[in-house]
């Protein structure tokens, strides 16, 4: 039998420990293997599928998925999220992703059954508690940011974008100013912005920042006028700087007859201390899974509710959430609204985590949030401060981005150190990102962390510019720790492989 | 404490200031924001509560929905109540996938591409398409999603043609994406429930970017694919195809009568109905427009010492590359939503999956049979179905569908709430795999007085 065994393993060139840290579900595969139980299927099924479905609509063979048990399944997938970091794997400082702690209560809430098992086409009088989360959020969040009409329709941040844009569009198209076809975006704005005035049919105009990182008024100027639709702006803005000019360039956009919409995905610093709508914002989106502590989820799903003056909330996605007189809840269609941008309400599990989140902080611990995050983000970068360049100054927001060029010098880039950090047991920041900071290297800490963390932290960095100092190569070969080395991206785009081949 | 997930110390938070060279967090914002836009006042919120108080608070709270735990539900039309295998969410909820995210650093991300690498194999052969994406927000995103890359893959053409039997909300939604995009939306009838084949040919020209049919349709029936996709290949549009994942157990899967971009709903596939608010979107189409596809893409390669690996790839379609040339906006998709997805359909495999699927057949069969025994005119349109089909009721669907919640049915969709006028008295009804022959009986009894 062992004999046997070691041919197999031989055949396929490969090692024990390779075979089991590298299969796919399909090669764990067997012939006849099942995962799941249901009821015993009635002998007459099978003919009543080729009684009542003409057979060109049959499918001719089964589709090939794997043939596995729950435990193959199971552990599988375990094996997966071992090979996967999370924030509660490690510290995670990926800037402008807000990779903060979410608390268990969340998901206690949004596993309830009474919400998960409601159907959408249910009768609202069926539904009052979730209507009441809904209601509640759509509340909250227009106060946090006194901007009154809100839709949670949204599924993520750029989703949120795209639906104030096409409101922005409608509200025009309304007044008769159908020239305003101008979205004015600062040089250091999340790449969705640009993407997302394209699809409503709008045209980014791009103007660089000043020398202290924030919008130039006078560049502004420059190019609002009649043609401007927006004024489009992150703040805190990507480089972590609060705008402290945006009332004054707010005022310009107004002065033109355009809308400033603030991309909310920097909240998190500001949040029961400003509220966008005092600074000129007329339109926001707010990321959920950024301030408001829902999960990543490896990607998504996020949720990204939108928050408008008055004057704009008629044309909000459909429906929204009312109170009615007598306090029950119940849908309203406005019949100026854009439409729909998602199927139903929105990402409806998310709310409920987020009422859960609103819930539990209070008006005081929303202000807790942006306190600590902002304390963090300071604390942290004046340790980091003698070691790397610094590119507009010792104070921040949130979140901070150092300047890796004097350590490109030394032959190690912001992609070496972020790989290092691997290594030394931590999520790398975000890279190359804004893109006016030649070798980015964009931290965010997040409230929750603790000062012990930063200081390790710290120590990382500092340690790798000094390793880099003295031995380049040795940073640049890294990760070593991780289950695979530096991967092959330009050959995975020259010939992609995007589905195992059957 | 008022945020019980803040973990500075009193002590700590002196030597931090003194670190940055403050005496006071207010210190630290009145240096950078312009005092007047502090908002000092109170925002008017509700008060906190404790996370022992919220527990109370919110299992009260869910106790007033009448949901399907309690309730005998033949609610369809796009979100089901379909078996959920028990060990999706004890694995899922493993915390590196809930609280990661995209993977921008594969090296420490191996687990996420792999898996999303999966999922995008497990729909290509589902749906028979060669390309997945990793993932759109939910159905009627993805199918506007298909419909803004057919614009690209045909620049010179500006019209859409639908067909009235595709899911309201997806029309709804392409309507309002392509409302500033200089395209126009043609909607063809379905009057008897299936789309009108001669009517949709007759639409079609050299202008038509693509064509979008939905089968199984929103109302239940099976369309005819192949006819359909006649006509559109002549006209040298693209060929949209919405499918439910769950139908594809039986039914033959759209590569194989020639669509072009297949797109789907993926909440039957073992996510909960959270009211709509648990989905995922499918996106599958043919490799020759495999650069051209919205989202993340993730693709298989090799590392420095030749060992298989995952990464993002085709990223310069992406946003934060192309940014207002990107092939999409999308950055967040809804990654957690599609890894359970592809747990399901590990656990059910090919015979689970054709299982579940003629459960569905069986079990709707067997409510339009014990319909039809004694109200033959009852059941609206007369095509095959799948899972679910329209009642005609002898009033108003809504009272039915109200008089029937007293008898704890959650009984349907009535179409008027989601169609309008001229559905006042149809009711959409799906029959999953989940209902036993004593419940379908039993419901079908309950309808008779109102049939």
């Amino acid at each position: 039998m062992s004999r046997r065994i070691q041919i197999t393993v031989e055949e396929n060139n490969l090692s024990v420990k390779e075979r089991l840290d590298t299969q796919t579900i399909f090669e764990l595969s067997v012939p006849g293997r099942t995962g799941f139980s249901l009821p015993p299927e009635p002998p007459e099924t099978k003919g009543v599928c080729a009684d009542v479905i003409p057979e060109r609509f049959l499918r001719e063979t089964p589709p090939a998925l794997p043939e596995v048990s729950e435990l193959t399944t199971m552990r599988h997938f375990t094996h997966l999220s071992g090979r996967t970091m999370g924030v509660e794997t490690t510290f995670y400082p990926l800037g402008s992703c807000t990779m903060k702690y979410n608390p268990k209560i969340n998901e206690f809430g949004a596993g309830l059954p009474g919400f998960s098992n409601l159907h959408p086409d249910q009768p609202a009088s069926t539904m009052q508690g979730l209507l009441e989360a809904y209601y509640q959020v759509q509340e909250i969040l227009g106060k946090l940011t006194n901007l009154p009409g809100v839709s949670l329709q949204p599924a993520a941040g750029a989703h949120g974008e795209f639906t104030c844009l096409l409101m922005a569009k409608a509200y025009f198209d309304d007044k008769g100013e159908t020239e305003r076809t101008q979205v004015i975006i600062p040089d250091t704005a999340h790449g969705t912005n640009p993407a997302s005035a394209f699809r409503v049919g709008l045209e980014p105009v791009e103007i660089k920042s000043d020398s202290t990182g924030r919008i130039d008024i006078e560049a502004l100027k420059k190019v609002v006028g009649p043609r401007t639709a927006c004024l489009m702006v992150t703040n805190p803005n990507t480089c972590g700087l609060f705008e402290d000019r945006l009332a004054e360039a707010a005022e310009i956009v107004h002065q033109a007859g355009g809308l400033v919409y603030i991309d909310g995905a920097n909240f998190n610093a500001i949040v029961g201390r400003v509220r966008p709508g005092d600074f000129g914002g007329d339109m926001m989106h707010i990321n959920l899974h950024k301030t408001f502590s829902i999960p990543h989820g490896g990607g998504g799903p996020g949720a990204g509710p939108i928050v408008v003056r008055d004057f704009l909330a008629p044309y909000l996605p459909a429906p929204t959430v009312v109170k009615s007189n007598d306090g029950n809840y119940d849908f309203n269609f406005d019949p100026r609204s854009i439409g729909k941008v998602r199927s139903y309400f929105g990402n409806v599990a998310h709310v409920v985590r987020a009422y859960v989140y609103l819930r539990q902080l209070g008006e005081q611990g929303l202000r807790d949030v942006s306190d600590y995050a902002v304390l963090n983000a300071n604390y942290l970068l004046s340790l980091l401060v003698d070691k790397y360049d610094i590119p507009y100054g010792k104070r921040c927001m949130h979140e901070f981005v150092i300047d890796a060029t004097r350590q490109k010098k030394m032959g190690v880039k912001a992609v070496d150190i972020a790989k290092k950090l691997i290594d030394y047991g931590f999520h790398p920041p975000t890279t190359y990102f804004p893109l006016i900071v030649p070798e980015a290297i964009m931290i965010e800490p997040t409230e929750t962390e603790n000062k012990e963390m930063l200081e390790l932290f710290a120590a990382a960095m500092i340690d790798i510019s000094n390793r880099g100092s003295v031995d380049a190569a040795d940073v640049v070969d890294s990760p070593l720790s991780t289950p695979v080395r530096r991967l092959d991206e330009l050959g995975a785009a020259r010939n992609p492989i995007v589905v195992e081949a059957l | 404490m008022s945020n019980p997930y803040i973990q500075a110390t009193p002590d700590q938070i002196i030597e931090m200031l003194a670190a940055v060279d403050a005496t006071s967090i207010d210190e630290i914002f009145n240096d950078q924001i312009p005092s007047d836009l502090q908002h000092k006042d109170t925002f008017d919120i509700p008060t906190a509560l404790s996370e022992l108080e919220l527990q109370g608070h919110l299992t009260r709270m869910a106790a007033r929905n009448q949901a399907a735990d309690s309730l005998t539900s033949f609610m369809g039309g796009g979100i089901y109540d379909h078996f959920v295998p028990t060990a999706i969410m004890h694995v899922a909820n493993r915390s590196e996938f809930v609280t990661g995210y995209t993977p921008y650093q594969p090296e420490a991300s191996q687990g996420l591409l792999q898996a999303f690498f999966e999922y995008q194999t497990l729909l290509s052969r589902l749906y028979d398409m060669p390309v997945s994406n990793a993932s759109l927000y939910d159905g009627a995103s993805a199918v506007g999603e298909a419909v803004f890359m057919a614009l690209a893959v045909h620049p010179d053409r500006n019209r859409i043609v639908m067909s009235e039997s595709v899911h309201p909300d997806s029309r709804a939604l392409v309507a309002t994406y392509m409302a500033h995009f200089n395209t126009k939306v043609d909607i063809v009838k379905a009057g008897n429930g299936l789309t009108d084949v001669q009517a949709l040919g007759e639409s079609l020209g050299d202008d038509v970017a693509a064509v979008v049919v939905q089968h199984p349709n929103y109302f239940g029936c099976l369309e005819d694919v192949h006819g359909i996709e006649k006509r559109v290949r002549e006209s040298g549009a693209l060929f949209i195809v919405v499918a439910d994942p769950i139908s594809l157990g039986v039914l033959a899967p759209p590569g194989t009568y020639g669509a072009d971009i297949a797109v789907g709903e993926g909440q039957p596939l073992g996510l909960n109905q959270y009211a709509g608010g648990e989905s995922v979107g499918i996106f599958t189409c043919k490799s020759e427009f495999m650069r051209k596809v919205p989202g993340r893409l993730v693709g298989q390669t090799k590392d420095r010492e030749d060992r298989r690996g995952f990464v993002l790839t085709l990223q310069t379609r992406e946003q934060h590359i192309r940014r207002a040339k990107a092939t999409s906006n999308i950055c967040t998709n809804h990654a957690h939503n599609a890894l359970r997805a592809s747990i399901y359909m590990c656990l059910m495999g090919p015979q689970g999956m054709g299982e579940v699927a003629r459960a569905c057949v069986r079990n709707t069969n067997r409510l339009k049979s014990a319909i039809l025994k004694k109200h033959t005119d009852a059941i609206a349109f007369t095509a095959p179905v799948f899972k679910e089909f329209v009642i005609r009721t002898n009033r108003p669907a809504q009272q039915v569908r109200d008089a029937l919640l007293l008898k704890g049915y959650l009984a349907g969709t009535p179409l008027f709430e989601t169609c309008g006028s001229g559905y006042e008295n149809l009711l959409l009804v799906a029959t999953t795999e989940k209902r036993t022959d004593a419940e379908i009986d039993g419901f079908a009894e309950a309808l008779g007085e109102f049939l």
